[in-house]
């Protein structure tokens, strides 16, 4: 077992005794299962704006949510008081979703060793003192501003956290987890005149602040940053509608994330309203497509041991040469679908209840060059960079932002264009990926998912990609020919 | 907790920091209780009940400032976030900007905002749920081709705030609001060729008003489905656009983006820099009312123990005024406008209160007439927005607008154009301005807009 097993034991005196008492409270009125999230989570945020250290804030938040189930039904309530009375009266909350007779929780609860420790930090960000942070937010700033005279303004942030968690259910399950995160972003502003453009970059991870050299130094993600601000100043308009789109390795990942992630969430597909509802055996993609959703990469910021239901995590293959494969289950969802858990139950906090989620979702590696994808286009858009994306899930219609982009003109990549939208069908957009690149990037670890007001670190990839067809959201005619 | 208890609890912790070497110091200290019930098909899907509460604390050692926030109120923990609270100010930079507000601008507002409604809480557990059961059920029984549903749901808060600073100010307030809300999907064809819709509708509001007519909401979450069924994408156009309230909104949402003090003193707007300037048509005036009884972007104080008021931002196409904090206020030699807000990590950023557009002389109905070609826009998604540049291309779904009347669903499209030319292009202003949330606006008729499609 790890040293952070007894951290709510040594803290806040918690005993096996009292986590018992606990469950049978939540299962006082009946109810299939109980469970207890502990959570205790410090964070350190440093902003450096105008070159000035301007704020520098720490935070703590500790609690415990208590769930019931029964049946379909879920009963939640959580304290922000780990006094026994205090949680025993949230249990007893919870418990009001069943009715029926109370079910005796497993006696003898039962700590799981780990199976895994794809974080393992010595020296957690957040235990170091403010010097070696200062230190990094302090280097990125001075290595964006030299970065060209035109940079003019430069805003670093750092933020890192620690979060303790011990998650008991009433099957006699307990297991800890100790989940450190931290990250370094820059944003610049470059200036020409009255041209005014931005850019941003970054990178972090479960990970310690030696993280933070080479191609993941500050300086790295600054000069990034930096130049993605310069190259806008010569943006033109960018091209309004149908076209072909090569979309670069790594962070253009998010593709994934929104086209078919979302859509693959069991809670969705449980109930019928997702666009791949009962698609699973049937084709979603071309043959050279295979997407996983791993949380098991060591060190990634979407990586975790165990979900927030204390599930290990796993790699899972959501699409395999082109066919659906599964969903992403959380306990509820995969109960109730009677198949088995993938350790994709996940929460923002104690204060909200887990359900499937995300962790690093990507696409494998193929055979093509990425130099021959862009030479194999006569005109299109190369997209590289983007700021976030939204899907409908029921209509499956998707977007996501490309804040770096260029033209494909006969197989070379000319001018850069303004930022703009794209927009497609997730059930069908990776049936026309007509090239995978053999140059498989993930992200580089800033990646945050929102859903149903819950947000959760994540991580996306791909390799070089072609799509045949997506829909360019700019003002510009996308030929010689106009429209009205 | 009394509203007193909250207001000891701040000043203690301002007092605490005083004492451990802080020149000044604020706290806001909060605590709220929620409550949710979810239903989906009639079933009870969760129910969800919590209590929380959580302090804030900003010091300042002369002109250096740190900030800390703790959900853990025990004494000793309190005790060590104030001394590490102090510790970390010693690290940031001297900012001749860093402070608490004039003592001169300090103040709460005495009249009755109306925040508070204590009907809210009176309403029983059982009822919640049933106001939940009927809109879901009143979207279900609208139309045969709504047979699923995403949910309906009840959501209520109540939640108290007191703030306190060295300067002697200390206030509380309390607030109340409740919610219903219902996502029916619907769906056409079967198997291969299906087609599912979703959409989704609500009534919000500060008391138990806001729960009265379920069926009202499932029934316009029906009908906003049902007119979405069957979209097809369309050709690449440029054509008049209008956006309803909802999506309107999403473009207020962007102006208050823009007129940030932070946004503005970091050259980071389109708007930086044109005070005095015409932004936009004459048709257009935006204000950010702070005292409007029962808004959602009311308080009685903001989160710097500044008084709000109304601030006009647009006046007829001229920009007037940014919106500031002391600190974005002070890096602009202008005046605070009240407009401080607190989350809970980090100091107080820049918030809108009621902030929206002056609603004009046209129905929602005279607008659509007004129109021979072009889309109606409904939903908007994505992130494509550029409050630096202006640049604006957003996913959309809405309907395709044959001769002043809705033709067809459409979707699979984008909209582009930029921020400063569809504030100068608003052909229209509708008559309709109601407020959902802080930020609200009547419909809009907005014309050089692009639309991609095929």
């Amino acid at each position: 077992m790890s040293q952070n097993d007894r951290f709510f034991f040594e803290r806040y005196g918690l005993d096996a005794a009292a986590l018992e008492r606990y469950l049978a409270a939540a299962l006082s009125e009946g109810g299939d299962y109980a469970d207890l999230y502990f959570e205790h989570t410090t964070t350190t945020s440093i902003l450096v704006d105008e070159s000035l250290v301007k704020t520098a804030t720490e935070g703590i938040s500790v609690g415990c949510g208590i769930r019931v189930v029964a049946g379909e039904q879920t009963g939640y309530a959580y304290s922000d008081d780990l006094a026994p009375q205090r949680v025993l009266k949230a249990a007893k909350i919870a418990a009001r979703i069943a009715s029926g007779p109370a079910q005796v929780s497993t006696v003898g609860l039962s700590a799981l060793e780990s199976q895994h420790d794809f974080y393992p930090v010595v020296h957690a960000p957040t235990d170091e003192g403010l010097e070696p942070k200062l230190d990094l937010v302090r280097r990125a700033d001075a290595a964006a501003r030299v970065y060209d005279s035109r940079i003019g303004q430069v805003r670093v942030s750092y933020a890192d956290q620690i979060r303790h968690v011990l998650i008991a259910g009433s099957d006699g399950r307990m297991v800890t987890d100790f989940q450190p995160l931290v990250r370094l972003n820059v944003f610049t502003l470059a200036q020409d005149g009255s041209n005014r453009q931005s850019g941003s970059s970054g990178g972090g991870g479960r990970v310690p602040l030696e993280f933070f050299t080479g191609d993941r130094s500050p300086e790295w993600f600054a000069k990034e940053a930096a130049r993605q601000a310069i190259v806008q100043l010569s943006a033109q308009e960018a091209p309004a509608g149908e076209m072909e789109v090569v979309l670069g390795p790594g962070w253009p990942g998010i593709l994934l994330h929104e086209a078919v992630g979302h859509g693959l969430e069991a809670d969705f597909n449980r109930k019928g309203i997702s666009a791949f509802s009962g698609r699973i055996g049937q084709r979603v993609a071309s043959d050279i497509c295979t997407v996983v959703d791993d949380g098991t990469i060591p060190d990634r910021r979407g990586s975790l041991n165990v979900d927030d239901e204390g599930v290990p995590t796993h790699q899972n293959v959501l699409i395999e040469n082109g066919i659906l494969k599964g969903y992403l289950q959380d306990k509820l969802s995969a109960g109730l679908m009677q198949t088995s858990v993938t350790g994709n139950g996940r929460r923002e906090s104690y204060e909200h209840i887990p359900m499937p989620r995300m962790t690093n979702t990507y696409m494998l590696a193929g055979n093509d060059d990425p130099g021959d994808i862009i030479r194999s286009v006569k005109h299109g858009l190369y997209a590289v960079y983007f700021g976030g994306g939204q899907v409908d899930i029921t209509s499956g219609k998707f977007v996501f932002s490309a804040s770096e982009a260029y033209l494909i003109e006969d197989g070379k990549v000319t001018a850069p264009v303004k930022g703009a939208t794209l927009i497609g069908d997730g059930p069908s957009v990776l049936t026309r990926v007509t090239a995978v690149g053999n140059d498989l990037k993930l992200d580089t670890g800033i990646g945050t998912c929102g859903k149903e007001g819950q947000s959760v670190p994540v991580g996306v990839g791909i390799p070089t990609l072609k799509v045949d067809r997506l829909t360019v959201g700019g003002t510009a005619p996308k030929s010689a020919t106009s429209f009205v | 907790m009394p509203q007193e208890q909250l207001e000891q609890i701040a000043q203690d912790l301002v007092k605490r920091a005083m004492a451990a070497g802080a020149t000044a110091a604020d706290a806001t200290v909060r605590e709220g209780e929620e409550f949710s019930a979810a239903i989906r098909l009639g079933k009870i899907e969760s129910l969800k009940e919590a209590e929380s509460k959580v302090l804030g604390l900003r010091v300042f050692l002369g002109t250096r400032s740190a900030s800390s926030y703790s959900s853990d109120f025990s004494p000793g923990s309190i005790e060590r976030l104030v001394e590490r609270t102090i510790e970390m100010a010693r690290v940031t930079s001297e900012d001749p900007a860093n402070g608490l507000p004039e003592a001169s601008e300090l103040g709460r507002y005495e009249g009755d905002l109306q925040l508070y409604s204590p009907d809210l809480g009176a309403i029983s557990t059982e009822e919640r749920i049933s106001v939940a059961r009927r809109a879901e059920q009143a979207a279900l029984e609208s139309d045969s081709r709504i047979m699923n549903s995403e949910g309906s749901g009840v959501e209520t808060g109540v939640g108290s705030k007191a703030y306190a600073n060295s300067l002697g100010f200390v206030a509380s307030y309390r607030s109340s609001a409740g919610s219903v809300s219902v996502v029916p999907v619907a769906q056409v064809g079967r198997n291969g060729g299906a087609s599912m819709q979703r959409d989704f509708w609500y009534a919000v509001g500060r008391g138990a008003a806001a729960l009265s007519d379920p069926e009202g909401v499932g029934r316009e979450a029906a009908a906003r489905v049902l007119r979405r069924l069957g979209a097809r994408k369309i050709s690449t156009c440029r054509v008049p656009v209008i956006f309803d309230q909802e999506t309107a909104r999403s473009l207020v949402g962007h102006i208050f983006e823009a007129v940030r003090g932070d946004a503005i003193y970091r050259n980071a707007s389109f708007l930086a820099g044109k005070l005095g300037e015409r932004i936009a048509g004459e048709n257009i005036t935006v204000l950010d009312d702070g005292l409007r009884p029962g808004g959602f972007g009311s308080r009685p104080f903001d989160d710097e123990g500044v008084a709000p008021r109304i601030t006009p931002v647009i006046e007829r196409g001229v920009l007037k005024s940014y919106l500031l904090n002391t600190y974005t206020a002070r890096k602009l030699n202008l005046r605070t406008t009240g407009n401080a807000s607190r989350g809970v990590a980090g100091p107080p950023g820049v918030g809108p209160k009621n902030f929206y557009v002056q609603p004009g002389a046209q129905s929602p109905a005279d607008i659509l007439k007004s129109v021979k070609n072009g889309f109606y826009v409904v939903e908007l998604i994505g992130m494509g927005v550029n409050v630096v540049t202006g640049d604006y291309s957003r996913g959309a779904a809405g309907m395709w607008i044959e001769n002043g009347e809705l033709a067809y669903p459409v979707e699979e499209v984008t909209i582009a154009g930029s921020l400063q030319e569809m504030l100068n292009h608003v052909a229209m202003v509708g008559a309709d301005l109601e407020f959902r949330s802080a930020l609200a606006s009547p419909t809009l008729l907005v014309e050089g807009l692009t639309v991609a499609g095929t």
